[in-house]
């Protein structure tokens, strides 16, 4: 009897300690491009909180308990979607008891849904490595992936917050036609690029090579996910003889030495792209992303010629 | 391509093959057959490409128009007219903007589209003890037939096979099921459970077989653990991992820190419980409450404290004596198993890529209540029993670079000072106290070619038996297969 009571005083202490109900949309972001996104499009209606850094490997996060307790209190759980997230974010949801956010809810976003995917694999199978059979998850380095997300996401937050609907319609206008100047000013300046040959790290640019016309004649992962040999990087420097590129490209939180092997032994620029926000210093919004991205892939350029 | 080139060679040589008198007419039919097939496969599969292509241009398009628009494809650029309309029609028009910009895959009516997600542990040991594993004991433990304790057995052996099955039953619960097939054929349901995932507020309820969520290590499978085996406290305790049939209620405060409470009922079938479970009550209970959180972003935390209370009627213990001799005994009554654990991660950066720590500890601490029925010379007698054991183990493995991890683990037990009564002291004797401490330590060091395989090795120093040292050897794989599951903290 005594336990029972003491279990009740428990919960009604930690009931009180709850931050009083906020009349903020709490979002959860998976990757700090959706947290920028949704903050871009619901400002201060929302209060968004992003579970992962630019300096983390977003396949391999860890469900740490912080992570559970803010899946608990969110309104809106916006993700990459694609299998990305798998390892972590389902027991996130498991364990939060959030029914708002559970698959298939409102509360419930995948970017990956409302963009087309490349790199859908003929046949999914793991000796090709960490492949995702919905196709590459790293839609956030398109920025017109980014525009066709906000479109829906805009949507989606209208249908949770009915209340502020309008507002939120009015940021997205706002946001479209902010991006899509930013859209057209990056796809001049990003015209030398076209056709410029590069070789990735690891295949995490796909949608920005769609985007600006590079071409990957090589990559430094054997096969996605699995860190690159010696004998791999020889291979690839072999091959570059035949089909030189300019440039090898590896994202903010992934270890640059494969990359700084190959850059010294090739001969040719190492580009260290953000890949989200945070993953360099010019990477502190959603703009900034793409303009510290081209710039990067210019300078390397320029470099190289 | 591979199969075009196929497809038009065995055309090609199919041609003059027909005008041959002495091909078989079978033979004509198959190679026509498997022409027919591959025809309707790449039929097939152009259809796949013709209609990604489709959805592609269409969510070109319609980003082109919604651009053009700017807002077009939105309710009412203006405050007034959207707050007006957007709460009556809001669900709909949104549910119906949402899905046109997917390009849903043609999954045309395949009756497998519903099936579970699958997965496969595969397991296998090599085992090297310098000790016989048949008779392997703890001492001042009695322990009951089905727990599962000691390094298994010697040499080459498949270890446990375990297949996985989960989906989300309705838009209101979900299932699992594990089952496991032992290396001696057998095949036993590990978990078997469904949870709800719409009562919302922070909470779920779970029905059926799962393991209990006391301490830090009981819910975890077998694939999960840094070690090969179990900490010595676990196996003595609760028998190697408390499963139970029952009923399981969390609730995650709405709080910044994670705080979890737990309760759960079950059937006390296992070890601490166990013997005749026929009763309308519950043979067992447990409250667990665990904290967690982050200090930095290169550091987190979780820490808890459980108790576990079953009842054993008629439970079968096997004790050992200094003497390697073996004596049946017999408990009833209750017992009440307390649980502290704590665990500590870093990752620089919180990036655990490529380097990352974990320090964990548990301390578990029984108390039993009952009569055990012992069997003293081959004459069984009754008495009275309150006995107070508890053990520790502390353990830490660090991942020094991409794919290998190295781990430490210690470990001790206490078996207290058995209370048999009256005749306290001369039965103690007889029944083989002698306050003896086991005790073990463990180094492990691990491979892991990608997220879904690993290679261990690991030696330990086991003294659980009075007097003897127990050099073990273990050589372990465990492989994922299918379903990519995720792993809890």
């Amino acid at each position: 009897m005594k336990r029972k009571t003491l279990f009740v005083l428990v919960a009604a202490l930690l009931a009180l300690l709850a931050p009083a109900a906020q009349a903020a949309l709490r979002v959860f972001a998976c990757e700090p491009e959706w947290g920028a996104l949704a903050q871009e499009l619901g400002g201060d209606l929302l209060e968004v909180s992003v579970a992962t850094t630019a300096l983390q490997d977003p396949h391999r996060i860890q469900a740490r308990p912080s992570l559970i307790a803010r899946a608990r209190n969110a309104d809106l759980v916006v993700c990459t979607g694609a299998e990305l997230e798998i390892g972590w974010l389902p027991m996130l949801l498991q364990q939060s008891g959030n029914a708002k956010v559970q698959p298939g809810q409102p509360g419930n976003f995948a970017a990956a849904d409302f963009v087309p995917k490349l790199d859908i694999p003929d046949r999914p199978d793991r000796s090709q490595g960490d492949v995702h059979a919905a196709g590459n998850p790293h839609i956030q380095t398109d920025p017109r992936n980014i525009a066709q997300v906000a479109v829906a996401l805009a949507a989606r937050l209208q249908q949770i917050d009915p209340a502020n609907a309008g507002r939120y319609a009015q940021r997205a206008t706002d946001f479209a036609q902010r991006w899509q100047q930013a859209i057209a000013r990056w796809s001049a300046q990003a015209a030398p690029l076209q056709g410029v040959p590069v070789v990735s790290q690891h295949k995490a640019f796909v949608y920005l090579y769609d985007w600006l016309g590079l071409r990957e004649v090589a990559v430094l992962e054997p096969k996605p996910g699995v860190e690159p040999t010696v004998s791999h990087l020889q291979s690839v420097l072999a091959s570059l003889k035949a089909t030189p590129a300019r440039m090898v490209l590896y994202a903010a939180y992934q270890d640059p030495r494969p990359s700084e092997w190959l850059s010294g032994h090739a001969g040719i620029a190492m580009v260290k792209l953000p890949f989200t926000l945070g993953g360099t210093e010019g990477a502190k919004d959603l703009f900034g992303l793409f303009d510290d991205t081209v710039a990067r892939l210019l300078a390397a350029a320029g470099a190289s010629r | 391509m591979h199969k075009l080139l196929r497809a038009s060679l065995a055309l090609a040589l199919a041609a003059p093959f027909g005008a041959l008198a002495d091909t078989t007419p079978s033979e004509i039919e198959s190679l026509r057959r498997e022409i027919k097939t591959m025809r309707a496969k790449y039929e097939a599969r152009l259809q796949t490409l013709e209609q990604r292509l489709k959805a592609a241009e269409a969510v070109r398009a319609e980003t082109a128009s919604t651009v053009r628009a700017a807002g077009g494809a939105v309710p009412g650029p203006t405050g007034a007219s959207a707050s007006t309309s957007a709460p009556a029609a809001s669900p709909a028009p949104v549910a119906s903007s949402a899905p046109p910009q997917s390009s849903p895959p043609p999954i045309a009516a395949n009756p497998n589209a519903f099936n579970p997600a699958l997965s496969l542990i595969l397991s296998g040991n090599y085992t090297r003890t310098s000790q016989d594993p048949e008779k392997y004991a703890i001492a001042g433990f009695p322990l009951s037939g089905d727990a599962e304790v000691g390094p298994g057995s010697r040499g080459l052996s498949l270890a446990e096979t375990e297949i996985g099955f989960a989906a989300s039953i309705d838009p209101w619960l979900r299932g699992a099921a594990f089952v496991a097939v032992q290396p001696d054929d057998s095949v036993s349901v590990e978990e078997a459970w469904v949870q709800t995932t719409a009562l919302g507020r922070g909470f779920s309820l779970k029905a059926g077989r799962f393991f209990s969520g006391i301490g830090y290590l009981n819910l975890r499978h077998a694939h999960t653990w840094d070690f090969v085996d179990n900490p010595l406290a676990y196996q003595a305790l609760l028998g190697g991992q408390y499963g139970d049939d029952g009923l399981q209620l969390t609730w995650v405060a709405p709080t910044d820190l994670l705080v979890e409470l737990g309760a759960e009922i079950g059937r006390g079938r296992g070890f601490p419980g166990g013997g005749d479970t026929s009763r309308n009550g519950a043979g067992m209970r447990a409250l667990s409450a665990h904290a967690g959180g982050d200090v930095g972003v290169s550091h987190s935390w979780r820490a808890g404290l459980s108790m576990l209370e079953a009842k054993a009627n008629g439970q079968e213990l096997v004790a050992t004596d200094t003497a390697g001799a073996t004596m049946a005994h017999d408990f009833s009554g209750n017992t009440r198993v307390w649980i502290a654990d704590a665990v500590w991660k870093w990752a620089p950066n919180g990036n655990a890529t490529r380097t990352s720590f974990t320090l964990q500890g548990e301390y578990l601490r029984s108390t039993r209540r009952g009569e055990l029925v012992y069997d003293v010379g081959g004459v069984d007698s009754a008495g009275a029993l309150r006995a107070v054991q508890s053990g520790w183990y502390l353990q830490g493995v660090y991942q020094f670079m991409p794919r290998w991890r190295l781990g430490l683990r210690t470990e001790r037990l206490d078996s207290g000072t058995p209370d048999y009564g009256p005749d306290s002291s001369s039965l103690a004797a007889s029944l083989g106290a002698t306050g003896y401490r086991p005790h073990r330590n463990t180094l492990m060091v691990d491979f892991n070619p990608s997220e879904f395989s690993r290679v261990r090795l690991q030696f330990a120093r086991d003294r659980a038996r009075e007097g003897i040292a127990d050099n073990q050897i273990f050589l372990q794989y465990q492989m994922s297969l299918g379903a990519h599951g995720a792993h809890g903290y």
